[in-house]
């Protein structure tokens, strides 16, 4: 609705009420008070019932049998070796998709080529793949009965049931994440800038580091932030690849399901509560860039 | 045709070839190849011994169950998902913005975190089970699990692909339909719903595609007995473990192309609409 | 269906986009809401339609008052802007769709519907575009789409909001034209919205001119264009100078000249401003009401020569115009003085057209002289 604002006669619409339900109140396109809010409370029962009361078992749980216990299971050493692999996995897959995001947005927003829209495809490829079947993928590949197999074996590097398998499954399913939130960004913004820095004698690099990322980091983050909760979140693709090994191969998910398969519950939704931290930190951080940034983020968001 | 190589040539913004280069190279060792060799492998077995693997009992038993629960699934979030989109868009309450941050969660929740804790709400001693017991109705380690699973993960698809077009339809298309004589259940079930009816399909698709190849918050509340609560991801990994490669292969390919099905289908569908939308104002 | 407007406020928020309107329009006129951006004239038609609900006043259907009434049982046809076609429905369909909607007892049987839109078709011109959809089809076309699904609930009350704002140039004249025929056809009443002087001028029985949320002036075109009840009306209807003057009971004296308009009205004494439009400024000899100016600079854009001028007492800047072939025209050099006439124009007291000055009471303001303009 970005039509000339001035053939529009403002007062029937004034910006702060334009859209907005207030307008909406006196208008007469509304639902009767009592549909209101019978919607509005049959909306948040769900929402109760299908997000809240999970989260609030999370931590429930994780503090059902005192904090003593709660802090004891996070500093066991089988945790503390979770904790450190899911760090160290997404701190490599992070910045490799961050890179590939950058490369493959530079190229599609920027150029035009043929095949492009096939590109934005297989980009997005990932995100329709069961995880499982990610993981599946590299153990065909590198496993003991894989293509690689033997010869991995002969020169004994372990990529399968170690931490390359767990990274390579892991930068798999978190590899759109930055990239389609990069890719209708730019193309939005279009080249115009980037013209106007080398018509002005930048370099390449100048002109990206001073004109580009600035324009697009409001964006970046918001795909970081999705693709590194995603990366210490994994669970499906990662229990593939990980052999499971208390202390070597276990991410925090996984340890999560080992000891929720003993039968050790507390601990395991205390280490289960770390990881629903992380998903209300991003959460957080999320809505407040699309509040506070929501013009600078690319408008077509889907997961 | 042969415009466009010359034109790219001519571009004075640098870098195409590395940042292609590189996009390529990557995608292809990290995705395509991978990929490819399920398909490679799958096409060893030949059509009939995937056909074997695959109609085998258990196997279809899960296939069964995956796909009907996520279809069951993405159609509740059918349902509620517009409702619940309808509501953020029109409606002002307090609160409004952290309840709709919330419908992320699924997304941002790791799948193990959610499997187990959807398990310990309906365990029978849950906070949701303890009264779904004595109404005779199981939930944890029963079909019924998988299906609350499946909709657990699939709600913010069918949300956040219905809200923004929600948000952009145009208030005079409301009001038109009013000062024609139409009442408000007939603008909205004549005019609204057909309007948001394609973003509602996509989302459908979406959390349906998403709920299908689902793992982790699935398998905890499944109970996993093969032939009755049994997804076909778990399965997967179990010919894994036993070293059947071909019968993950198999299963794994069958999946794949089943997704990429609905893929396509999801793609269709937007570029069916933007044509649609394109020039009608 | 006649129609009354008494004593409507509407206010959003802080903002009043409409205090105290009242208007009267006689069944089958075509009115045209006329006003800058922030007038209220959008407004006052979406509350006419029964899109908006004002505080306070009535809309009066005959004498049935509608204030407080849905819109759906106002049975207006209202043509939006943008059109607020339906996009999944055919050309047809959305004609149909004021039929379809009635209630069981009321609707006339599917036959009838089809029969009827293709007849509403037939009027806008339209005729073999039914089973298009709005994607398909110019903005022209679907604005008379629109037209054609508002007539289709044979409407009591036309309401068009801004109805030729989305097309371009071309396409609107000849719509305007199409549109004012039609209007005699069917003799419909109509109300539309406009902020084109020249397309209100062009196509209403009768102009509203609205600032601030309130009404300046109603009348007939000439009337508003020839009589402006105040310096905004004058201001909005075309190009304007103001030059300072000096009024002394029937004597308007320019811009500190000595020979001054004597005028058929006794103004109070003390500073006025005179408006006078570019055209309406003439060479003529001393010796006769008028005042002297030099000439800046001369410009031909086409047909019109247009020329800045400086008033020589007052210094004020004025524009004059000329069509090229003129007999004066080629006296318009700069740096000549010339003794200027005024065809036509009004005299309101001074400080009255400034921003923020209230509409005016247009009982002391009318000096119009056009007999003297003549003369000259």
């Amino acid at each position: 609705m970005s039509q000339d604002a001035s053939l529009q006669d403002p007062p029937s619409l004034p910006p702060e009420f334009g859209a907005g339900p207030l307008a909406r109140r006196n208008a007469a396109i509304t639902e009767a008070p009592w549909v209101r809010y019978i919607l509005i409370g049959f909306a948040l029962l769900f929402l109760t019932g299908f997000l809240f009361l999970p989260l609030a078992t999370v931590f429930v749980e994780a503090f059902r049998n005192g904090w003593r216990l709660y802090l004891a299971a996070l500093i066991e050493p089988d945790a503390l070796a979770a904790i450190r692999l899911t760090l160290l996995t997404a701190v490599i897959a992070v910045p490799l998709n961050l890179l590939f995001g950058l490369c493959a947005a530079w190229a599609i927003a920027k150029f035009q080529f043929r095949g492009k829209a096939l590109l934005i495809s297989l980009i997005d490829l990932p995100f329709s793949v069961s995880p499982v079947v990610a993981g599946l993928i590299y153990v065909l590949i590198f496993g003991a009965h894989g293509w690689f197999g033997s010869w991995l074996s002969d020169h004994d590097i372990k990529i399968i049931f170690s931490t390359p398998g767990i990274v390579l499954a892991t930068i798999f399913v978190t590899f759109p994440f930055v990239a389609r939130e990069l890719i209708p960004l730019m193309q939005e913004q279009g080249t115009d800038y980037e013209q106007a820095a080398l018509s002005l004698g930048a370099s390449g690099w100048q002109t990206f580091w001073h004109v580009t990322l600035p324009n697009i980091r409001w964006g970046l983050l918001f795909g970081v932030l999705l693709c590194n909760s995603r990366a210490m979140g994994e669970f499906g693709a990662v229990s593939v690849v990980s052999g499971h090994i208390r202390g070597q191969t276990n991410t925090m998910p996984l340890h999560v399901e080992i000891l929720y398969n003993e039968y050790q519950f507390s601990a395991a939704f205390a280490v289960a509560s770390l990881l629903a931290l992380l998903a209300l930190v991003t959460l957080s951080l999320k809505s407040y860039l699309e509040w506070r940034h929501g013009d600078e983020l690319a408008a077509t968001r889907k997961h | 045709m042969s415009a466009t190589p010359v034109r790219r040539a001519r571009s004075v913004i640098p870098g195409f070839g590395i940042t292609l280069g590189f996009t390529l190279t990557y995608l292809s060792l990290i995705v395509l190849i991978p990929l490819a060799g399920i398909f490679l492998k799958a096409a060893g077995l030949g059509f009939s011994g995937i056909w074997e693997v695959v109609s085998s009992p258990r196997v279809l038993a899960s296939l069964k169950l995956s796909f009907g629960a996520a279809l069951v699934g993405a159609a509740i979030n059918g349902v509620f998902g517009p409702l619940l989109a309808w509501v953020f868009v029109r409606y002002r309450f307090f609160g409004k913005r952290f309840f709709d941050a919330a419908v992320d969660l699924p997304f941002a929740l790791p799948t193990a975190v959610a499997g187990i804790a959807l398990t310990a709400l309906y365990s029978p001693n849950g906070w949701i089970g303890q009264f779904l017991t004595p109404l005779g109705i199981k939930v944890a380690y029963t079909p019924l699990g998988v299906v609350v699973a499946c909709t657990f993960i699939g709600l913010p698809f069918v949300v956040r692909t219905v809200q923004p077009v929600l948000e952009e339809a145009e208030k005079e298309l409301e009001e038109a339909a009013a000062s024609l004589g139409a009442t408000r259940w007939q603008t909205i079930t004549r005019v609204i719903l057909p309007t948001v009816l394609p973003a509602i399909l996509t989302g459908f698709a979406l959390a349906f595609a998403r709920a299908v190849g689902e793992y982790g918050s699935v398998i905890f509340i499944a109970g996993n007995l093969p032939m009755i609560s049994e997804i076909t991801p778990l399965l997967i990994i179990i010919k894994l473990e036993e070293f059947d490669y071909a019968g993950a292969t198999a299963v794994a390919g069958t999946m794949l192309v089943l997704s990429f099905a609905l893929l396509l289908l999801i793609n269709l569908l937007q570029a069916w609409v933007r044509r649609r939308n394109a020039s009608a104002r | 269906m006649d129609i009354h407007v008494r004593g409507i406020h509407k206010s959003f928020g802080g903002f009043k986009a409409l205090s105290g309107v009242d208007l009267d329009i006689a069944s089958g006129e075509l009115i045209a809401l006329l006003g800058p951006s922030g007038s209220g004239k959008t407004t006052l038609l979406r509350v006419i339609a029964g899109l908006e609900f004002p505080e306070q006043g009535q809309i009066l259907f005959g004498d049935e008052d509608m204030a407080a009434r849905p819109i759906r049982e106002r049975r207006v046809g209202f043509v939006f802007q943008h059109y607020a076609l339906f996009k999944h429905m055919t050309v047809l369909d959305n004609i149909a769709f004021g039929l379809r909607v009635r209630e069981r007892g009321e609707r006339p049987p599917e036959a009838t519907i089809r029969a009827r839109a293709r007849e509403l078709l037939d009027l806008v011109q339209l005729s073999g575009l039914e089973k298009r959809y709005p994607a398909q089809l110019s903005g022209g076309q679907r604005q008379r789409v629109a037209l054609a699904r508002a007539l289709a609930i044979d409407p009591r009350l036309l309401l068009l909001d801004e109805p030729f704002g989305a097309l371009d140039a071309k396409v609107r004249k000849d719509l305007r034209r199409w549109l004012r025929s039609l209007h005699e056809q069917t003799g419909y009443t109509t109300i539309f919205v406009t902020h084109d002087q020249e397309e209100a001028l062009e196509l209403a029985d009768r102009v509203v001119i609205m600032n601030r949320g309130q009404i300046e002036q109603v009348g007939s075109t000439d009337e508003v264009y020839e009589k402006p009840a105040s310096p905004f009306v004058f201001d909005f209807l075309g190009n304007t100078n103001v030059l300072p003057g000096e009024a002394r009971g029937r004597e308007v004296f320019i811009d500190g000249h000595d020979t001054p308009i004597v005028t058929d009205t006794i103004h109070p004494n003390g500073a006025v401003d005179i408006y006078v439009r570019p055209g309406d400024l003439r060479l003529a000899d001393g010796g006769i009401p008028g005042f002297y100016a030099d000439v800046r600079s001369t410009q031909r854009t086409g047909p019109i020569v247009r020329c800045e001028a400086q008033a020589v007492h007052s210094g004020q800047l004025i524009e004059l115009e000329f069509p090229h072939l003129h007999h004066d025209a080629p006296r318009l050099q700069p740096g000549q003085r010339v003794y200027l006439r005024l065809n036509n124009f009004s005299i309101f007291p001074r400080g009255q057209g400034k921003p923020g000055a209230k509409p005016s009471d247009p009982t002391v303001l009318i000096g119009s002289e056009r007999e003297r303009g003549r003369l000259g």
